[in-house]
């Protein structure tokens, strides 16, 4: 893996957002970020089945996120190994595949279960403890083209010392890792330390000094807020050299992927599409937020916060649009708001299909925006403006 | 009558048709997806073209219900609504509401039932059925028939067929749109000879653009199911498609075929699909089973889907019930192998090696040489040959 940091959110230092280049062997195009990894669940995307995949804008939406405890229903380690890992397996050879520990869907740390000896995880087939040694042995059967350690996570309302502890853990379980990591594949070190900005600087220090080739931010998405946020965010950044990539989870939101990309994070999951997707919307926000005429934005209703639309709502019955005029996507050139809302109403597996890839579609042009207010300079600009818009959509809609 | 029917080739009673509707051009034979609420569950239209897929049925009652008639035809039709381009073909409505509704009864006026929506008694009759399918706007519409299960006997069965043919004249009359959309009789007349055949004549003479064999795949044994195929084909013209309802094990339509009918539409491949089961020449492949969680093997070998060509049964098996992704890779993997067995049917009889494709295909299905007796009997009436791939001595009992 290769990595090369190539701009800088303002010249001047202070700004902290940056614009990289991934390189992975086995995909033929350098990747820039910030980027999104695409959420999988057991490698393929939760409704995008592979052939469909390939329709997405290329080269971004050739990162994947994986989770190893998906497999522990129903596939072995040997057999994973046997077919030559997750690439092989999922026949997907030109895709990066990143694994960590937890998806953020349906696969969460439980911190309350976690002991000295190893990860606790609420999944679908029940709860388990994840040793060092085991996840160990998932990574070196799967093979993903970068891992984040093992952590051990915890939310945001936990005691100092329970803070401290899942640090020194996290930290011991690093070294656990390290020692029996595979030849290939680029170790991101797991960085924690909960609400505490004192932990999580200790523990991005602690990090910063061992052989990694990149960095995994954990403990995010569980129930910080959204103040105290940056602050954290930086807190952990601040302390890593610069000319590795960051990878983080747990942050969904637009609003939350800027505050990460305001503080050096380069890569993010997309557990916002799951939900969304799940829950019946396309998301239709402007992607030049820069010129963006906030007072068009008037018309209000209940369907609607201008920047996802709810398809389920009966204003789309016999609405014969896409659900965005001009995009792109597969679903939009295809298909029409009514359809979807007919598909949706049946219950029909065709409408998740049809949400998964709009809105996966649109999330990547998001982070393109994004990438391209960095390369002009602007990203302070375009974060700023895209808030304020959502702000006030949001407020319009609540009225 | 909006299609054209051309016999290509012929095996004694086999047929390989090339049936021209106005959406599209179609090899016969051919097995139709089902796509109840106007998609195959978890397909995109582009797959299943891609799969080779010719006609979608839709179901009348269903999007009768949800999204309504009225509103597809607002849109401009159920092709444009579901950005389907190829044909389609709906049935009437009146087995779906037998079939799921409990308090359905049948009179002269037509079906009435108990609307799901808010409890009111409805009532579906003939004209009603045409009309909504007529708004639907599919290429192949089906005529409102009395559906009796094959297992009840007696005068009711007598009684449906006479009504069948009595409802198939209010069915003609309500039709308005009888050059984009062809209205399909029914034959009826249960597992009894003289009734079917009363229901065949009759219908003949209303000069439809094709039939349809109803009645069957009801729990039928069946050696009672492939005689009234037989039947039944051996009355219907020469020039017109002949489809068997509800038909959809890929043994049953090699059968059926071999007897000289073109069209099947079931909502197995998929149903099954769903519940972890796919297709094989050998049978049926359980990829739940606790065996496939190691086999590094594609599902079928020999089958060239995308599934096929990416996937191991190991990594199906830890999909199948589970996740989504699974009954979309099984489903695209079944509707292939139905698609496959329609080509195959279709050029075999073209090339005149259609005994040899069967033969195969039951020396796959039944290695032992144990193919079911009633096989062995109707393909004996369709004249083919198939004593190389049953076994000499063989006591198998009639069961498949
Ligand atoms: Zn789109
Ligand atoms: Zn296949």
């Amino acid at each position: 893996m290769k990595f090369t940091v190539k701009t800088w959110s303002s010249s001047g230092g202070g700004g902290r957002a940056r614009i990289g280049v991934l390189q992975l062997g086995n995909c033929p195009t350098p990747i820039e970020t910030p980027s999104l990894l695409l959420s999988t669940r057991k490698g393929l995307p939760y409704f995008i089945s592979p052939d469909l995949l390939s329709s997405l804008p290329y080269p971004h939406s050739h990162l994947l996120q994986v989770c190893p405890l998906h497999f522990l229903d129903g596939l072995s380690t040997k057999t994973i190994s046997r077919v030559g890992g997750l690439h092989q397996m999922l026949r997907l050879p030109e895709y990066v595949l990143a694994a960590v520990p937890r998806d953020s869907i349906q696969c969460l740390p439980e911190a309350d279960s976690s002991n000295k000896a190893g990860a606790s995880f609420e999944t679908p087939c029940g709860r388990c403890l994840i040793k060092p040694v085991e996840y160990m042995e998932m990574i070196s059967s799967m093979k993903p083209n970068l891992w984040a350690t093992l952590a051990d996570e915890v939310p945001a309302w936990v005691s100092e010392k329970r803070n401290r502890t899942s640090v020194d853990r996290t930290l011991k379980w690093l070294d656990a890792c390290i020692a029996l990591s595979p030849a290939e594949g680029a170790v991101f070190g797991a960085i924690v330390g909960g609400s505490s900005l004192e932990e999580r600087k200790r523990c991005a220090q602690e990090v910063a000094k061992r052989n990694v080739s990149g960095y995994w931010i954990g403990g995010f998405g569980l129930g910080e807020s959204r103040d105290e946020r940056s602050a954290l965010l930086s807190a952990a950044t601040e302390s890593l050299p610069q000319e590795k990539p960051r990878l983080i989870c747990g942050l969904g939101l637009p609003e939350e992927v800027l505050q990460g990309v305001a503080a050096g994070v380069d890569l993010f999951d997309s557990t916002y599409i799951y939900h969304l997707t799940l829950g019946g919307f396309g998301l239709t926000f402007s992607l030049d937020s820069m010129e963006d005429n906030i007072s068009d934005l008037q018309l209000s209703s209940a369907d609607t916060d201008h920047t996802k639309i709810n398809l389920r709502a009966t204003v789309y019955r016999k609405d014969t649009r896409p659900i965005i005029e001009g995009c792109s996507c597969y679903t939009c050139q295809n298909h029409s708001r009514a359809y979807i809302n007919h598909l949706l109403n049946v219950h029909e597996m065709l409408a998740q299909i049809l949400l998964e890839i709009h809105n996966t579609h649109h999330f990547l042009g998001f982070f393109k925006a994004i990438r391209e207010a960095i390369k002009v300079g602007k990203f302070e600009e375009f974060e700023h403006k895209f808030v304020q818009a959502r702000r006030h959509q949001l407020a319009a809609a609540a009225v | 009558m909006a299609l054209t029917f051309e016999v290509l080739g012929r095996f004694n009673r086999a047929r390989a048709a090339r049936l021209t509707l106005p959406h599209y051009v179609c090899q016969t034979p051919l097995f139709m997806p089902v796509g109840t609420q106007g998609t195959i569950k978890g397909l995109t239209t582009n797959q299943l073209e891609e799969i080779g897929c010719q006609i979608i049925l839709g179901n009348t009652y269903h999007l009768a219900l949800r999204p309504t008639s009225e509103l597809i035809d607002e849109l401009g039709g159920l092709h444009k609504f579901m950005n389907w381009p190829r044909a389609l073909l709906t049935d009437s409505g009146g087995f779906q509401m037998v079939s799921l509704l409990h308090l359905a009864d049948i009179t002269e006026k037509g079906v009435t039932f108990q609307s799901p929506v808010n409890g009111k008694p409805m009532l579906l009759t003939p004209e009603e059925s045409i009309q909504i399918q007529n708004r639907i706007g599919a290429d192949i519409i089906m005529a409102l028939d009395d559906v009796v299960r094959t297992t009840i006997t007696g005068p009711r069965v007598e009684e449906a067929m006479y009504r069948t043919l009595r409802w198939i004249d209010r069915c003609v009359a309500a039709h308005k749109r009888p050059h984009d959309q062809n209205l399909f009789g029914i034959v009826q007349g249960g597992l009894d000879p003289t009734l079917r055949d009363i229901c065949v004549k009759g219908l003949v003479e209303r000069n439809l653009p094709g039939y349809a064999i109803g009645g069957l795949s009801g729990g039928e044994d069946k050696d009672s199911f492939w005689r009234v195929v037989a039947q039944c084909t051996a009355a219907l013209p020469e020039n017109k498609p002949r489809y068997v309802m509800g038909v959809g094990y890929p043994l049953d339509i090699v059968v059926c075929s071999a007897l000289g009918a073109d069209m099947y539409d079931c909502v197995y491949p998929t149903r099954t699909a769903r519940f972890g089961t796919a297709l094989i020449p050998e049978g049926v492949l359980k990829l739940k089973h606790m065996a496939m969680a190691e086999d590094t093997r594609p599902i079928d070998p020999t089958c060239a889907c995308m599934v096929c060509k990416n996937y191991t049964r190991a990594y199906i098996h830890c999909l199948v019930t589970k996740d989504a992704m699974g009954s979309q890779l099984l489903s695209y993997h079944n509707l292939y192998y139905m698609m496959k067995l329609s080509r195959d049917l279709h050029s075999s009889i073209i090339e005149g090696r259609f005994p040899d494709f069967v033969c195969e295909f039951l020396q796959k299905m039944f290695p032992k040489g144990d193919v079911p007796e009633w096989v062995c009997n109707a393909m004996e009436v369709a004249g083919i040959d198939i004593s190389s791939c049953c076994a000499p001595f063989s006591t198998a009992k009639d069961e498949h």
